[in-house]
């Protein structure tokens, strides 16, 4: 990685969800400021900025990472996937997005976009999950609406389904 | 009447809020675009508990790049005057501190920039100089004479002692034949919404005019308190709300103060100013439930039977005691008999500020604390007669036939049958069970407890409670209040397409979908087909001061209220329909997208043509309907009448009742507790959407079970805030979670439109005391005080600990013995210096000699010949920052002993103590050095990195005793054994 002046604002390039993408960063830019406000990608919140409510949590290069505790030019030539990115069309939602709508397994959806982030890459190392392991990929997350039961169910039917067949995406308008 | 052919009300439809959320296209307050130009604020808060605010210097800060204002207290107090609480009480509720802080977390400046990081920037370049006071955080010893008062004017800490007294108490207490009492502390917590508060503030210097948008949740009352803050008329202050907001559970009632600072903000700044809350800024400072003491008594037949009620309670409203509160003391009222038939009642409660943060509404709002006492008393009396709990709970229980009950303190409860709801909630092997598995886990010598907990949740709060905290004179002097307005618009478009809006500002309970439903069966349409808007803007939409979303009134009054305008504006299109197809309106039916005369199928037109006719051709309106474009309801209940002058209020409409049962097994060598079987029984009246109710269900029991067993909003007795990140304020997650068995009874409240009650609450009020019964149970113990961590369960169930060693003991006393809530840092040690006392002596006494020891200094001033001034760079772990140091000399032996005290402040925080250092002659020439000390820390460093504290002290004092060392040594003793001659411990 070059050298970056504290001073100085850099151009970071990376591709977000199949698109390429750059902004101008400060070195000490965070990746949430950089992904909602730099590039209007205000799908994955903010919680804590500190690491432990997932909220902000992102993929790069496929592997979920806190985009709170990331800095924007550490996003330099990667993958990045956010919220944004799942959902198969504009007005579809995707397998998991689905059967969340279905379970109620989210009230205010301000935690919403960190756990499916998580349960997607998760799912794809992990295709036959049990309860007791997605719980603790969900544990890795505060959701303070659901009493987390209603995603846990959520995940538990999507991941059957995403086994039997891709089913047909369903309309994200009802 | 043709039936309707789809009734969307009561099932649990998808919601219409769930894909743009699901697919990152929310709209909370930070993902709304900003106005070119708007700049953004930092707050600067306190890392003093109480301390005066000696001077402010924002000179460097203001000289940064791209800051564009500082705003204190002292502009604060010019523009706005103080927020008023419902207390009459000689104390200014200001937003920000003015010349004075009062807890850890207040605001002292506002730093507007073009963006936050440069804010942020600038905040530590802000100088205050605080000359701090002792405070006081225990509500008890607030209570005290010698307590340092908070708010001089006031004269005292208690600013509200109020006794009420409903039938024969004493008669009652003297006449029983048991006399029974528990004592609980119940422990500050908090909602903690995933999403933080959010502020974007502008001002027109014209019109003088403040329009604010924030994720603000209501109660609207607050809206008046702002504007008079802000002293400008209602109509000059614009207050909008955005689309969605991130979770409230009644703390975003806590942006209110915020609305007002970043109002000023953008006054002085003269242009729009955005702040978003951070975490540390939200646990340590936005809202906590109050802590409260209580004495609870109750006279007691040999049966069990509760004949009288006598209540103490002690309630914390922490620095200031600000609007709406005291209303957590005041909201159970009517009902603090809880779901038992008792008709002798004596209260009292008193009110107390400390040096903490302000509370406010927390989910519960005043529920959890008077459950938690009531319940631990029921099972109490269980154990102390040795009674079945659940017989004792069954022999108080208000009985079906009483219904519509008036309680002692006043309260008509609507509707409910208590008995038949536990038969059901115990039936079908459910307690059974649990029996079976306390007998088996107890044959195999495990600590396995059942808990039980009945409780009357309120809900569609009376705007009148709160004046019972007032006398009747002074209520008489200030004028009644009472009701509960709510309010629903439902419009017509020219296409005639259905539009409902109402003030109600939901925070992720899914208000669009309900009201769809609701709206939708009134008009015999689909529910796609009905548009639901519920971002309020007080500038332009229908609102009153009981709008906004708490005290769990959706479904009870908005849905209701919105139900009322769409019935409405239906009958106006039945009689524009009835004219049109020439037949009477009560003929008109409406379903499937038409509205027809009943019993004729040639008369049938499409819904949409009735319903665009009074916007394309007026003139065809039939005599007696003006309009059928657009209908606004109000709706307040009659029952919601102000406080008697006896002092009875209905502080709720509505009176929904749950009774939980818990199974748990404690380990008795790790104190955790394992939820084994939980059961919940639910009447929340007509239920409008079963999904919804779960989820409110679901999660109010998940946090209930934080505040069972992790939550707590941790003080040390120095004021210092320990739990200011969620590595310290734990909240539940989905591996702690159990899953629950949900039931329901219904009877419909007589009360409101649908029949429906309040439901979000129960939880948070009766699952803390059922899981608390289930641990007392399985453990044998009559006091228990929550959060029930580990540690606690582990101390009440472990064997004795072996006493210290004498010698130890001895030295704990010296140096002062450890309070609770303790975080001082203690530790002694011993230096040897090659120099004589003498030489020693003069160094503690010379300004540029200090200067060179202290560890991190950047210069030392000598205002006295005992007192100097430091700046100084100190770490703790990853935390690195700036201080001005204080250090004074005081009880001077020379060149034997002095006592050194110091201070430390700066942006990350603050740190005190004292040393005592005492200097003998050895052998060798050596000089010895033994010193003892005790320091606190606190401030943002105490809330984020308590755990590093102890190893930081000690290594900063070694620091300093070894550059003492090095500097005092001759030269020609400083040299490579310098380190062997440095013993140290402690």
């Amino acid at each position: 990685m070059p050298r970056l002046s504290a001073t100085a604002r850099h151009r970071v390039a990376f591709t977000l969800n199949g698109r390429p993408v750059s902004l101008e960063a400060e070195p000490r830019l965070l990746a949430t400021d950089a992904l909602r406000h730099g590039l209007g990608a205000t799908g994955t919140h903010v919680g804590c900025e500190h690491g432990v409510c997932g909220a902000c949590t992102i993929q790069i290069d496929g592997a979920p990472a806190r985009a709170c505790l990331t800095l924007a030019v550490q996003l330099e030539g990667r993958d990045v996937r956010t919220v944004e990115g799942l959902s198969p069309a504009a007005d579809r939602l995707s397998v998991m997005q689905a059967a969340f709508r279905r379970h109620h397994a989210l009230q205010c959806g301000f935690c919403t976009a960190g756990i499916l982030i998580s349960l997607d890459a998760f799912l794809r190392e992990q295709p036959h999950p049990t309860e007791d392991e997605l719980r603790e990929v969900v544990g890795g997350h505060l959701c303070r609406c659901t009493g987390y039961t209603p995603i846990i169910r959520a995940a538990l039917e999507a991941a059957a389904q995403l086994l039997d067949a891709p089913p047909l995406p369903e309309p994200a308008h009802v | 009447m043709r039936p309707e052919t789809i009734s969307w009300t009561g099932q649990s439809v998808e919601r219409v809020e769930d894909a743009a959320l699901l697919t990152g296209r929310g709209r909370f307050i930070d993902d709304l675009g900003v106005r070119p130009g708007t700049l953004h604020a930092a707050i600067l808060r306190s890392p003093h508990a109480h301390a005066d605010i000696l001077s402010i210097d924002s000179t460097a800060a203001a000289a940064m790049p791209g800051v564009a204002a500082i705003v204190t207290g002292r502009d604060l107090a010019r523009l706005t005057t103080p927020m008023v609480a419902g207390l009459k009480v000689a104390v200014e509720n200001w937003p920000m501190a003015v010349e004075r802080v009062r807890y850890v977390g207040e605001p002292v400046a506002i730093v507007v920039a073009q963006d936050r990081y440069l804010a942020e920037d600038a905040l530590d370049a802000i100088e205050i100089e605080y000359a701090p006071r002792p405070c006081v955080v225990d509500p008890l010893a607030s209570l005290g004479a010698d307590a340092p008062v908070l708010h001089d004017k006031a004269g005292a800490n208690l600013v509200s002692d109020r006794c009420f007294r409903y039938g024969e108490p004493e008669a009652a207490f003297a006449q029983a034949a048991h006399r029974l009492e528990v004592s609980i502390a119940y422990p500050r917590n908090t909602g903690a919404p995933m999403e933080t508060f959010g502020v974007v503030a502008d001002y027109d210097p014209h019109e003088d005019a403040y329009e604010i948008l924030a994720n603000f949740q209501g109660p609207f009352s607050i809206h008046a308190v702002m504007a008079r803050c802000l002293k400008v008329p209602g109509n000059r202050l614009r207050l909008r709300m955005p689309p969605d907001s991130g979770g409230s559970f009644g703390v975003k009632q806590g942006v209110a103060p915020y609305a007002v600072l970043i109002g000023v903000a953008a006054r002085l700044a003269r242009a729009p100013v955005k702040w978003i809350e951070d975490r540390l800024e939200h646990l340590s400072a936005a809202v906590a439930a109050t802590n409260r003491v209580t004495t609870l008594k109750a006279a007691v037949t040999s049966e069990g039977r509760i004949t009288a009620l006598d209540w103490d309670q002690v309630e914390d409203c922490g620095a200031y005691p600000r609007a709406p509160e005291p209303a957590t003391l005041y909201r159970m009222h009517g009902n603090m008999t809880g779901a038992y038939d008792i008709a002798n009642l004596a209260i009292r409660n008193r009110v107390v500020l400390t040096n903490k943060a302000p509370t406010g509404l927390v989910r519960g709002f005043g529920g959890p604390q008077v459950y938690y006492a009531l319940e631990r008393l029921m099972q109490r009396i269980a154990v102390t007669l040795g009674l079945d709990p659940l017989a004792v709970i069954r022999a108080n229980l208000i009985q079906r036939g009483q219904f519509p009950y008036r309680t002692a303190s006043g309260a008509l409860y609507d509707s409910g049958d208590y008995a038949k709801a536990i038969d059901l909630a115990v039936a079908d092997g459910r307690l059974a069970e649990l029996e079976r598995r306390r007998n088996e886990a107890r044959a195999a010598g495990r600590r396995y407890g059942i808990g039980f907990a009945a409780a009357v949740e309120p809900s569609v709060s009376n705007m009148g409670y709160i004046t019972s905290v007032l006398t009747a004179a002074e209520r008489q002097k200030a004028g009644p209040k009472n009701g509960a307005q709510a309010t629903a618009t439902v419009s017509l478009d020219p296409v005639g397409s259905v539009s409902v809006h109402v003030a109600s500002v939901p925070q992720g309970q899914g208000h669009r979908t309900v009201l769809a439903q609701v709206v939708a069966d009134v008009f015999g349409l689909s529910r796609e087909a009905i548009s639901v808007v519920v971002d309020l803007d007080t500038g332009k939409d229908a609102w009153s001061i009981a709008s906004g979303n708490y005290s769990s009134r959706f479904a009870a009054a908005v849905a209701g209220t919105a139900h009322l305008a769409a019935t409405r504006l239906r009958d106006k299109l039945a009689a524009i329909a009835a004219s049109q197809l020439d037949v009477a309106p009560a003929q008109i039916g409406f379903a499937g997208g038409a509205v027809f005369a009943t019993g004729d199928a040639t008369k049938t037109l499409p819904f949409g043509r009735v319903a665009a006719l009074s916007h394309w051709s007026p003139a065809l309106l039939p005599d007696g309907v003006d309009q059928a474009i657009r209908e606004t309801a109000f709706w307040t209940p009659p029952e919601l009448a102000a406080p008697t002058e006896d002092d009875q209020v209905n502080s709720s409409l509505c009176h929904g009742f749950i009774f939980d049962m818990a199974g748990v097994e404690v380990d008795v060598d790790t104190g955790k507790v394992r939820i084994d079987r939980y059961v919940t029984m639910h009447d929340c009246g007509r239920v409008l959407h079963p999904g919804m109710v779960e989820g409110q269900i679901r999660g109010g029991f998940a946090q209930a079970l934080g505040a069972t067993f992790y939550e707590e909003l941790a003080y040390a007795y120095d004021g210092a805030f320990l739990t200011g990140t969620f590595a310290d304020y734990l909240l539940p997650t989905a591996t702690e979670t159990p899953d629950i068995a949900i039931l329901h009874i219904e009877t419909p409240s007589p009360f409101t439109p649908l029949g429906a009650k309040g439901v979000g609450e129960g939880n948070c009020m009766s699952t803390p005391v059922c899981l608390a019964n289930a641990v007392a149970d399985a453990i044998g113990v009559a006091e228990l005080d929550l959060p029930l961590t580990p540690a606690r369960i582990a101390a009440l169930v472990a064997a004795a600990e072996p006493a210290r060693p004498a010698s130890d003991g001895g030295r704990a006393a010296e140096l002062g013995a450890a309070r609770p809530g303790d975080r001082t840092l203690r530790g002694e040690g011993q230096a040897k210096v090659a120099a004589t006392p003498e030489a020693i002596w003069a160094m503690l006494l010379d300004a540029e000699q200090l200067a060179s020891i202290i560890p991190g200094c950047h210069g030392v001033r000598k205002l006295s010949e005992t007192h100097f001034k430091a700046d100084v760079t100190l770490g703790v772990g990853p935390v690195k920052g700036r201080y001005k140091a204080e250090i004074r000399l005081s009880d001077l032996d020379g060149p034997k002993a002095a006592t050194l005290t110091g201070s430390v402040s700066g942006a990350l925080g603050t740190g005190g103590g004292s040393g005592r250092v005492i200097l003998s002659a050895g052998e060798d020439g050596l000089t010895v050095i033994s010193y003892s000390y005790e320091a606190a820390v606190g401030g943002k460093v105490a809330a984020i990195g308590g755990r590093l504290l102890d190893g930081a002290a000690k290594a900063i004092i070694a620091q300093f005793f070894a550059a003492l060392a090095r500097k005092a040594a001759p030269a020609g003793a400083r040299t490579g054994f310098f380190a062997r001659l440095l013993g140290r411990r402690g």
